[in-house]
């Protein structure tokens, strides 16, 4: 069991959680994730490692509520347990001093770019962090991640915070400007990591992208999170999640989330239909 | 040994046959004529003494047979379930020379059972050595080493990545052909013998063999299998609906996903599969689909029916339960439908050339004889990789093509002092019996290290 020291409603659907994994605190770096299983009849989800603590030996995991597994680990309370973690899994973010970088989060992607522009900045990086959400209730994060960046950029889909728009509408100012960054590292929903690499690629601008295909072991065994980068099929899990954005093939990506949509949506439907919409 | 029928078979996960009664494994044990010179050792990569664990259940002495077999084989139930015993023990049989040979495998299993329904006892260890030694992984090789350490009065623990301990006994080998029941009461054993196994712990990522090994453990075992599938390379191969056999199975049988929706991980079948690869793992993976529902079953192979790797009694089984072979048949692309799933197979027709490197007949695509075959489920079963991850991660340790760890086959020792390895991770994919021999040749050499007997790295 790994227990849960604190629980954070960050907003609707959204939850921040520390769990003691001492083991998996002290290795884990930015860009990295961890597999938990939250009972003995649940599925291995991956989510992405948001922070640690090595000294309290605690990692924090933000997570938005989809469905059956995120909504029954967001039913849990501090103090209650986790059946399974394991990690860091995946490759930690290519950390350099590369010059200027942006760091485009998009939903909870923000929790996942806020230790990689963390990371980018205490390696002497300028780092521009463009940060979007559909709505004001949405956003969280905003005071941590201006410390971790040197400017933070706010848009919001509905103009209900700072200004209205996606974030490659504020990305494409950023790439106008003299000097161009050096690198753009985007993570969030498949939609906006693609349109980021659309937009991006006009400028010739080098974009990594964090992946969340579907995903079992996490150790390269099932090959459920195989991906086409650059023509060659990769296993997201052991040579990711991160990649050369403009060589992904998103489309058949998108295709293989699918893969059990409706498996998924019967699970939930199961899931409300037992917990009576107490959960 | 009573079998239950093909059509009942295919609609649950239960064995094929329940096994040999007591009267029935006498009687088979009578058979053996008790050879001055017995072939079947030799057949027996780990050397079992056959002839004298038959003679003992051909006299109602079970318990002594279960102890002869653990002097060389720690897992009977295991291996007399799963060893591809026609090429091994049975093949060498005399009696096999003018009838059926003797059922060495089916005897085996029938001591394994009986002695694990007896409630296996942990074996008499050696005093404390005051020595720690990591396995790494927790298949049957790694559970040989880790349980022969530990006899050896050596404080072991396991690491295991996924949440459950066995390695492929847990992850690959179905329900149907080897109960988890099984599995779980030989682990069970080794808890008994104080050997600690800590799950969810990946060894390259969640802490290195060089932390290991400054953390207090004088050795390190790597027993990391060959889990990593590998793909044909054709056009379509990742379009959704086509998935790795590795991935299928690990599903079913650690997720338990033919229980979804009681389970949460779902697992889809459809309802035309085609299985690509013939070996046990292809088997497996045809049979299993028609267990979840698949209406037909083809396995593709691109060699005759002489060259399947899989052991005729899956083979069997899987014809049986109605899985058709389309034999001399090589993939080559799969193609979605409008839907984007993948719609069918395009294959080319093979005939056999000369041998290739492997020793078998290599297949040649005959030019224009192409076919398709429609399907919504595509599973690659055409072999295994050892798993990368440790090999990357650990400095010092050198590899052979493929990811293969250099090993001294006498030891077992690594290119990296204090580390040893076995099994699939060695030799690429093999069988159970090889791997938990490997692990017990390991085992030898660890305990002299830890007892400063030999320094292998000098």
């Amino acid at each position: 069991m790994f227990k849960i020291l604190e629980k954070v409603v960050l907003s609707p659907s959204v939850n921040l959680m520390k769990i003691e994994a001492p083991r998996v605190a002290g290795k884990a770096r930015a860009g990295q994730f961890l597999i938990l299983r939250v009972s003995e009849c649940g599925e291995r989800i991956p989510l992405t490692v948001a922070d640690c603590d090595p000294e309290r030996g605690t990692v924090t995991i933000v997570f938005l509520e989809v469905g059956k597994t995120t909504r029954l680990l967001g039913s849990l309370a501090a103090g209650d347990g986790i059946l399974d973690v394991v990690g860091p899994l995946g490759n930690p973010t290519e950390i350099d001093s590369f010059g200027r970088v942006v760091c485009v989060g998009g939903g909870v992607g923000v929790a996942c770019i806020y230790p990689i522009c963390r990371a980018f900045k205490e390696a002497g990086n300028e780092v521009i962090g463009i940060v979007g959400a559909r709505t004001k209730e949405l956003l969280f994060w905003e005071d941590r991640l201006r410390e971790a960046v040197n400017e933070l950029l706010i848009t919001t889909d509905d103009g209900s915070y700072v200004r209205q728009g996606f974030v490659t509408d504020v990305l494409r100012e950023v790439a106008e400007r003299e000097p161009p960054p050096d690198r753009v590292v985007a993570v969030g929903p498949l939609p906006m990591m693609r349109a980021v690499c659309g937009m991006t690629r006009e400028f010739g601008l080098k974009t990594i992208v964090s992946l969340n295909p579907i995903m079992v072991d996490g150790i390269g065994m099932c090959g459920a999170c195989r991906v086409t980068v650059g023509g060659r099929t990769r296993m997201a899990c052991v040579e990711g999640p991160e990649f050369d954005g403009h060589e992904v093939d998103f489309a058949e990506l998108a295709q293989r989330l699918r893969r059990y949509q409706d498996m998924e949506q019967e699970s939930l439907a199961r899931f409300l239909a037992e917990c009576d919409g107490q959960c | 040994m009573s079998r239950r029928e093909p059509a009942l078979r295919i609609k649950d996960f239960e064995e094929v046959s329940p096994g040999y009664t007591a009267e029935e494994a006498v009687a088979e044990a009578n058979r053996c004529i008790q050879c001055k010179e017995p072939h079947c050792r030799d057949g027996c990569p780990v050397g079992l003494d056959i002839p004298t664990f038959i003679g003992l259940i051909a006299e109602g002495r079970f318990e002594a047979a279960a102890a002869k077999i653990r002097e060389e084989n720690l897992l009977p139930a295991v291996c007399g379930r799963v060893c591809p015993q026609e090429a091994q023990c049975e093949q060498q049989c005399t009696m096999g020379k003018k009838y059926d040979p003797v059922a060495i495998g089916r005897l085996e299993r029938f001591v394994g059972d009986f002695e694990l329904a007896r409630g296996k006892e942990a074996p008499p260890m050696a005093p404390p050595s005051g020595r720690r030694a990591a396995v790494v992984g927790s298949g049957p090789g790694a559970l040989a080493c880790a349980a022969d350490l530990a006899r050896r009065g050596h404080a072991v623990t396991i690491f295991e990545s996924l949440h459950k301990p066995g390695g492929v006994l847990t992850f690959g080998i179905p329900e149907f052909r080897l109960p988890k029941r099984v599995v779980e009461a030989e682990i069970e054993v080794l808890r008994r013998m104080d050997v600690t196994i800590e799950c969810n712990v990946v060894v390259g990522r969640t802490v290195t063999v060089d932390e290991l090994l400054e953390e207090g453990f004088s050795a390190v075992y790597i027993g990391t299998g060959a889990g990593s599938p590998r793909f044909p390379n054709i056009p379509g191969q990742n379009l959704p609906g086509v998935q790795s056999a590795s991935g299928f199975l690990t599903r079913v049988n650690l997720m338990k996903a033919y229980r979804f929706p009681e389970y949460d991980t779902p697992v889809r079948v459809g309802s035309r599969v085609v299985v690509l690869g013939g070996g046990n793992v292809a088997m497996d993976a045809a049979r299993t689909a028609l267990r979840l529902g698949a209406e037909e079953v083809r396995v593709l192979y691109r060699r005759s029916r002489e060259e399947l790797p899989a052991r005729r009694e899956e083979i069997h089984h899987a014809e049986e339960e109605g899985v058709e072979l389309m034999l001399l048949t090589a993939p080559v692309c799969c193609i979605g439908g409008e839907d984007g799933r993948i719609n069918r197979i395009e294959c080319v027709c093979c005939e056999l050339g000369d041998l290739d490197e492997s020793g078998r007949r290599r297949p040649i695509p005959i030019p224009g004889a192409g076919l398709t075959v429609e399907t919504d489920n595509v599973i690659v079963a055409i072999g295994q990789s050892p798993n990368p991850l440790i090999q990357r991660m650990t400095a010092g340790l050198e590899t052979l093509g493929r990811g293969m760890i250099k090993v001294d086959p006498e030891t077992g020792a690594t290119t990296k002092r204090g580390v040893f390895a076995g099994g699939d991770v060695v030799t690429g994919a093999a069988t159970v019996i090889l791997a938990m021999g490997a692990g017990r040749v390991a085992a030898r050499a660890i305990d002299d290290y830890l007892r400063g007997g030999n320094d292998f790295w000098e």
